[in-house]
């Protein structure tokens, strides 16, 4: 009996997570094409209803109501189960992310360790739409982010080992708990860095949206689907954001630790802080080459998260001040982004420097003549 | 278990390791960054492409055929509709042609706004440049900022002719029309927004350091290799070689503009990129001249609007066209239609070097290589 009840209640909380995840999917697709139209001197969508709010939902009648074309080609049912595989992996890793201290469907005792191994298996799906799809772009397109996610992986997995070596916990609770002195922000800044910047990569964020770029694969796995099929890709997309943003919040910014306001409210104020940046980064940066990509997830981000989980296990084995944490963490950082952007701009530098010089020697000729 | 047969025949997960596992990739003509409706077929290995085999021809017109069939005057509507988005420099250097086969002198004010009006042009399509090649590379904002530019750049062109495309404003021996009464001040404004404009799309992409691991050093060409391909304009600039029309052979009023030949250094996508770029300052300082020395006067020639019977014989031309060299060879028996008109369009011999710059380059560099080559369909297919 007492299974029954539990069954209903698990229900009723899955039934409750949907919902609301599917609100916080509207809500991001107002939030990105208005943040995306400031940024580029528009206003995004004005027409349907007040600001627009409505538009997100016009966007889903719309795509639920179009007609769902199936390539003849395709591998029909591994062309139906993708979609399911991509939205399940995205939704499922929701049951133990907390938004809140007593907010959660349910908490498990190794639930970081549970949301990233199931945050991976979404890689299946898009292979699969890929190959199933029978489409060259989509198969460049699933391969690529096979590829991709699997090296991004690395780096997220390491930092957050990094983090519970600092927590002494895998429990999502316990690790906010762990942060009601202090935000791991202010110890491990490298961490968050590493951490947010693989997470673009993992959730195929500009300036790693290799695997569905529209200007080379025309969206990659996606090409061929339409309809709700599209829709379905699309949702846990934006769900898989939104999970990245609220770990980066839970595990770097305090969670729903903050003075005065419900947890809730403040879980949900970091979560969008976050996702604000990243329609930030989308609205600022080109997109990189997938050889790029894999040298500097494999030759940067690699090494830098072994040295974020070095520096944390020596501050916790030796049991040193924070503050020599923060200055380790911060030192990484600094050294890491000076070489990487000394060596990103040197050969526009070259130029520019000859152009000049080559521009004085002409002023010179031209004065002397003169 | 069956013996391997010949390569050709065998399956690729048969084959041995050595032997690249080649696909064959259709981009285009429906593909969002080709630029119009230009095709590609890629042979891939992987991500690395392997050879490559550009088709042309999908909005091929038959214009320069059109062109025999038309009176003098009406040619210049064609000519709009070639390089649609170098509208003003393509009507010049067919007017030129024509002047130059009558032996005509064209009125100093309409000399003047004729450059005024070519240099804005030039601008206007290296905005556009900068924005598609922003997208290219996969950065959505920079087209934002480089339009509003372009569109003040059009709304100038309407004030002036009345359209904000097809202008069909310069005519044989001079304009259509004289410029509004307050052009003085249209372009004054102009020139204040135009710059920051300018500056503001340089400033968000050019420097960028994601832009710069996508474009530095990806397909690079010497100047040798670029001539013999017969590249120009700013592609052969971008190699190191200072080769631009205005200076080399001015034409029209450009001998008395005070301006420089940005050149590049290593040829490859980000010099053309960069030289794109500063050209767009240098066609500022000249509109800037040519606006403080606008004379007053007439803007058409004597010859008016009368019927245009040059006499017979021929004439060729060559002017900078925002893409490159344009070259229009005209063939006149002394009626009022010409006999031939052969056009070197500037994307098409650019287009030529396509396979020379993509074989060994990366899937993703395909886009990037073809937005730095700056293509016009409507010029290349004609």
């Amino acid at each position: 009996m007492n299974f029954l009840i539990d069954l209903g209640w698990s229900a009723l909380g899955l039934a409750v997570m949907f919902a609301v995840l599917s609100l916080v999917v509207l809500s991001m697709v107002w939030l990105e094409r208005k943040a995306l139209g400031r940024l580029q001197l528009r206003y995004g969508p004005t027409r349907t209803g007040p600001f627009g709010l409505l538009q997100p939902i016009a966007d889903a009648v719309k795509l639920i109501l179009k007609e769902d074309i199936v390539p003849n080609d395709s591998e029909k049912a591994i062309f139906w189960i993708a979609p399911v595989i991509v939205v399940v992996s995205a939704f499922i890793i929701w049951v133990t992310i907390p938004g809140g201290d007593d907010v959660f469907i349910k908490n498990l005792p190794l639930g970081l360790f549970y949301i990233i191994a199931f945050a991976v298996i979404g890689i299946l799906g898009l292979v699969l739409a890929g190959w199933g799809s029978a489409n060259k772009y989509g198969i460049m397109g699933g391969l690529r982010s096979a590829a991709q996610l699997i090296s991004y992986e690395i780096p997220v997995v390491l930092v957050a080992a990094a983090v519970a070596i600092l927590a002494q916990s895998l429990d999502m609770r316990e690790i906010v708990a762990a942060q009601s002195s202090y935000p791991y922000l202010v110890v491990l800044p490298l961490g968050l860095v590493i951490f947010f910047i693989a997470g673009l990569a993992e959730v195929g964020r500009t300036p790693f949206d290799i695997y569905h770029a529209e200007s080379e694969v025309v969206g990659g796995p996606f090409v061929e689907y339409s309809g709700a099929h599209w829709s379905v890709f699309f949702l846990a997309e934006y769900i898989n954001t939104f999970a990245i943003a609220a770990l980066t919040a839970l595990l770097f910014l305090g969670g729903w630790g903050g003075p005065a306001l419900p947890d809730v409210v403040w879980f949900l104020f970091k979560t969008y802080a976050v996702v604000l940046v990243v329609f930030w980064v989308r609205g600022t940066f080109p997109r990189l080459r997938i050889d790029q990509l894999m040298a500097f997830a494999w030759k940067v981000m690699v090494p830098l998260s072994f040295y974020t989980v070095i520096i944390a296990a020596v501050y916790r084995f030796y049991a040193l001040p924070w503050w020599s944490l923060t200055l380790m963490s911060l030192a990484g950082l600094a050294v890491a982004g000076w070489i990487i952007y000394r060596r990103m701009t040197a050969p526009a530098r070259r130029v520019v420097q000859i152009q000049e010089r080559l521009a004085a020697q002409r002023n010179a000729a031209a004065s002397s003549r003169t | 278990m069956l013996e391997p047969t010949t390569s050709a025949t065998t399956a690729p997960e048969t084959r041995a390791d050595s032997q690249p596992v080649e696909m064959l990739l259709n981009m285009g003509p429906q593909h969002p960054s080709t630029h119009g409706v230009f095709r590609m077929v890629l042979w891939v290995d992987g991500e690395k492409i392997v050879d490559v085999e550009p088709h042309i021809g999908y909005l091929h017109r038959g214009s320069e055929k059109l062109c025999e069939g038309e009176q003098y005057h009406q040619i210049v509507t064609l000519f709009d509709r070639m390089d649609y988005i170098g509208n003003f420099n393509n009507e010049l250097a067919y007017c030129m042609a024509v002047e130059k086969l009558i032996g005509l002198e064209v009125p100093e004010r309409a000399q003047y706004i004729r450059v005024i009006l070519c240099e804005l042009n030039r601008i206007a399509s290296h905005l556009l440049y900068v924005g598609t090649m922003g997208l290219d590379a996969g950065a959505m904002t920079p087209v934002m900022f480089s339009f509003r530019g372009r569109e003040r750049v059009q709304a100038l062109f309407e004030a002036v002719s009345g359209a904000r495309l097809m202008h069909n404003y310069f005519r044989i021996g001079g304009l259509k029309e004289d410029v509004p009464d307050n052009f003085r001040e249209l372009v004054a404004d102009l020139m204040l927004l135009l710059r920051a404009d300018v500056e503001q799309s340089d400033r968000i992409l050019t420097f960028n350091e994601i832009f710069l691991s996508r474009l530095k050093d990806v397909s690079p060409i010497n100047a040798d290799e670029a001539i013999a391909l017969g590249l120009t304009g700013p592609l052969l600039r971008a190699c190191g070689y200072e080769y631009d029309v205005r200076k080399a052979q001015p034409y029209s009023i450009y001998d008395r503009f005070d301006f420089e030949v940005p050149v590049g250094l290593d040829g490859d996508c980000w010099d053309r990129h960069w030289v794109r770029v500063q050209e767009m300052y240098q066609s500022l300082r000249i509109v800037e001249q040519a606006m403080a020395q606008l004379p007053d006067g007439p803007v058409a020639s004597t010859l008016g609007r009368r019927l245009i019977r040059p006499p017979a014989g021929e004439a060729y031309v060559r002017a900078e066209n925002p893409r490159g060299e344009i070259g229009v060879y005209l063939v006149s028996d002394g009626t009022d239609k010409p006999y031939r008109l052969k056009v070197r369009p500037p994307s098409f011999c650019n287009l030529s070097a396509l396979r020379r710059l993509l074989v060994d380059t990366w899937l993703a560099d395909s886009v990037v290589v073809l937005g730095s080559l700056d293509i016009v369909l409507g010029e290349v297919d004609r």
